[in-house]
């Protein structure tokens, strides 16, 4: 079954899942939506490693998005709650109005 | 033998160290016992090898013991080592003899002074620094010696350091020292490298003696001219000579044993020491006998018209140090080091004496107002008095012994030149002069001190007279052991010198032309002992001319000095005031180095280093302000701009792989 579709299609496909991910970071000014953007990127990057895995025939690509699953729970348990954190300071988690490293 | 030479130091080293922790803890009779006992003992050493010395044959007359080696580098070797010969037991002799004599006086004389620890742990450490100097048997170890007595005799001259002035001429001696101490180091230096380039790596005396001859004449004049600027700093030659006289802030002993006695001959015991060198480079030798002729004249001009009495002392001590710099320059060394030894007895009595009055007259200086005090304090009249006739010359007083050989020396080892004599001759004739002056102003003549002090005059104690006899005795036969062959004498102290000095070339006969006609009849040997003999009796006359004008002008006629300062007020000023040198020296050097000084902080440092530094933190600073606006604070923008960055790289990347 997956062996029917090529391995260049799964490679476009985590491209655009990346590209569409960064746009969103870039773009959108809701910090939850900007998370959920990089969770994109993250997927995007894990499809791009099996598809690799798979074509070389190895479980190398596996392990490596077992780790980013890992890294990406984490993250979003320690990121949702900086969120929180940062609504109670400053009543809004809109980053354009966050900017407390400004130099 | 040898084992104990080391011993001579290190005695007013234990003293030092003794008074110098517990010595206020101490009573003030333990401290002076200490002191002087450390002084006595090392009298007594250097006399028992003096003695040791007298049985051996004059060869043999050299004990030299290393103890350790200091600093090796290389090739270089230079150890703490000792010798004794002829001429440093002599200097040893001197130094403990006439300093035990003034750490007695100074017990009562500094005796109710808060300072008396402090001032008795100086004067051992200064003793044993200058033991140092002297019994040394590297140039290294003198040099130790040399910038020891140096420090001593800053502490001492700002003894008194709450007076503003004391600490001045502390400091200016010290600094003035410091310029002749670099001379002294360059020569080193140069010494070592020229040396050591010919495999020769060492400084010690019999050493450098042994390959003397591996330098060139030029290399030796330019050594010894740098010694010879280490001499005139710690000597007070011309041109580094203004630090002496204002020395006399310090207390009257210390004037006396180092600033009359011991440290300010140690330049003439340097170039004594390095006769070898000297004997290498004629023009160094004819700079430093014109430096001191000239100096012996310029300070005894000044000498006669100070007021002070130390700075009279003071002013003669410089100009017969410059005595003893024409005996050294013209060859004649023991002749030289024969006047430093009775320099030392009658200057270091006339100091004393001349404390002993400022002790009667409540610390008063000035001779115009003192007068009338010889029957008042008969034992300090008398030996001053003797300290007068022996400085003036006048046979037979140990003075006119060793400043006539100098003069004929002077004149014979010329060739006969005869101005050198004349202006030697007018010295001495200045040099009676001034010294009579002081003596008839002071104890002669009506008494001008207020009533107040008049009451209050009074004889020093015991503990201050009996070094002032013993040292005029020693004016006195101090001369003895120098009587030339002229007058029937054995000129001992010449034939002691001869194993340092070597033997003095016999004096080729000059003669003086308008003598030469009174005295036709006779050989060649004839006229050098007829030169001699009537040069001598020139000489006596002059001294007696001096005192009869000293006479005639203070006693009876006093109004006619003072009409002749009326008369000729420029002239008097002139000399008064030192010929303005001082003022000189401040206006182009002092001066001069405080516009160099404003310049580096001025323009060195304000701009130059403190412009860099600044500079460098304005630019970073200006460059932090540039880019902290790409530091906006907004994630959105840090994120886009990691992904351009990524884009190029890839971008690069793919580039690279596709071409």
């Amino acid at each position: 079954m997956l062996q029917a579709v090529p391995h260049s299609l799964y490679f476009a496909l985590s491209a655009a899942l990346f590209t569409i991910g960064a746009i969103g970071v870039i773009t959108r000014r809701n910090a939850i939506i900007v998370f959920m953007c990089i969770e994109l990127m993250l997927n995007g990057a894990n499809l791009a490693f099996i598809a690799a895995g798979n074509m070389i025939g190895s479980i190398d690509g596996m392990v490596f998005v077992f780790f980013i699953m890992t890294v990406a729970a984490a993250e979003a348990a320690i990121g949702l709650a900086i969120f929180v954190l940062i609504f109670r300071l400053k009543g809004t988690i809109n980053v354009d109005e966050i900017n407390l490293l400004r130099g | 033998m040898a084992d104990y030479i080391w011993l001579i130091p290190v005695f007013p080293a234990v003293g030092f160290l003794i008074n110098a922790f517990l010595g206020r803890k101490m009573p003030k009779a333990a401290v002076s016992w200490v002191a002087c006992l450390a002084l006595f003992a090392s009298f007594v050493v250097s006399a028992i090898i003096f003695l040791e010395f007298l049985k051996l044959p004059a060869e043999a007359r050299v004990f030299e013991k290393d103890i350790f080696d200091w600093i090796v580098a290389g090739e270089f070797a230079a150890k703490v080592g000792f010798r004794i010969d002829s001429l440093s037991i002599i200097m040893c002799l001197v130094v403990t003899g006439v300093g035990f004599l003034i750490h007695v006086y100074s017990a009562g004389y500094m005796h109710d002074d808060e300072g008396f620890a402090r001032y008795f742990t100086y004067l051992n450490l200064f003793v044993f620094m200058m033991l140092t100097l002297v019994t040394a048997n590297n140039l290294l170890l003198m040099f130790v010696g040399w910038e020891g007595v140096g420090l001593c005799s800053y502490l001492l001259i700002g003894f008194w350091y709450k007076k503003d002035s004391a600490s001045n001429a502390g400091k200016k001696a010290f600094i003035v020292n410091r310029i002749g101490d670099f001379g002294f180091l360059l020569g080193m230096f140069m010494l070592v490298t020229t040396l050591g380039s010919q495999g020769v790596w060492t400084l010690n005396y019999a050493e450098l003696q042994a390959n003397a001859h591996l330098l060139t004449t030029a290399t030796a004049t330019i050594i010894t001219l740098f010694f010879f600027i280490g001499a005139t700093g710690k000597s007070a030659q011309i041109p580094l000579y203004v630090w002496l006289p204002d020395a006399m802030e310090g207390p009257t002993p210390v004037s006396s044993l180092i600033h009359a006695a011991t440290m300010v001959t140690a330049g003439v015991y340097m170039i004594a020491r390095l006769n070898f060198f000297y004997i290498m480079a004629p023009v160094t030798m004819e700079i430093v006998m014109i430096i001191g002729l000239l100096t012996a004249l310029f300070a005894a001009t000044i000498g006669c018209t100070q007021y002070d009495i130390k700075r009279v002392l003071a002013y003669s001590t410089v100009s017969q140090l410059g005595y003893m710099f024409v005996g050294v320059g013209a060859g004649a060394y023991a002749a030289g080091i024969f006047h430093l030894m009775t320099h030392a007895f009658f200057k270091g009595l006339l100091f004393l004496a001349a404390g002993s009055v400022m002790h009667a007259m409540s610390g008063e200086l000035d001779m115009r107002k003192m007068g009338g005090l010889r029957k008042k304090i008969p034992v300090t009249f008398w030996t001053f008095l003797v300290g007068c006739i022996a400085i003036a010359g006048v046979p037979p007083f140990s003075g006119f012994f060793s400043k006539d050989e100098i003069l004929w020396k002077a004149f014979a080892n010329s060739g006969g030149n005869l101005y050198i004599w004349i202006i030697g001759a007018i010295t001495a004739g200045l040099t009676a002069f001034y010294m009579f002056r002081m003596l008839f102003n002071t104890f002669f003549g009506q008494s001008r001190a207020s009533e107040d002090v008049k009451h209050h005059i009074h004889e020093s104690p015991k503990v201050m007279t009996v070094p002032l006899v013993v040292l005029a005795i020693l004016s006195v036969v101090g001369g003895w052991v120098g009587i030339p062959q002229l007058l029937g004498g054995a000129n001992r102290i010449e034939q002691w010198f001869e194993p340092v000095f070597g033997h003095e070339k016999e004096v080729a006969a000059p003669t003086i032309n308008f003598i030469t006609n009174a005295f036709a009849s006779g050989g060649a040997e004839g006229h050098a002992a007829s030169a001699e003999g009537s040069l001598m009796i020139a000489a006596i006359i002059v001294a007696l001319v001096g005192i009869f004008v000293a006479y005639y002008l203070y006693i009876r006629h006093p109004d006619l000095p003072v009409r002749f300062v009326r008369s000729f007020p420029g002239i008097f000023s002139t000399v008064y005031n030192k010929y303005y040198v001082d003022e000189l020296y401040d206006a182009i050097f002092v001066r001069g180095l405080f516009a160099l000084g404003r310049f580096c902080k001025r323009v060195v440092d304000e701009i130059l280093i403190d412009g860099t530094i600044n500079g460098v933190a304005y630019l970073l600073g200006g460059i932090g302000s540039i880019l902290r606006r790409v530091q906006a604070g907004y994630v959105q923008g840090y994120a886009f701009g990691m992904i351009i960055g990524a884009i190029f790289v890839l971008g690069y990347l793919i580039i690279r792989v596709v071409l």
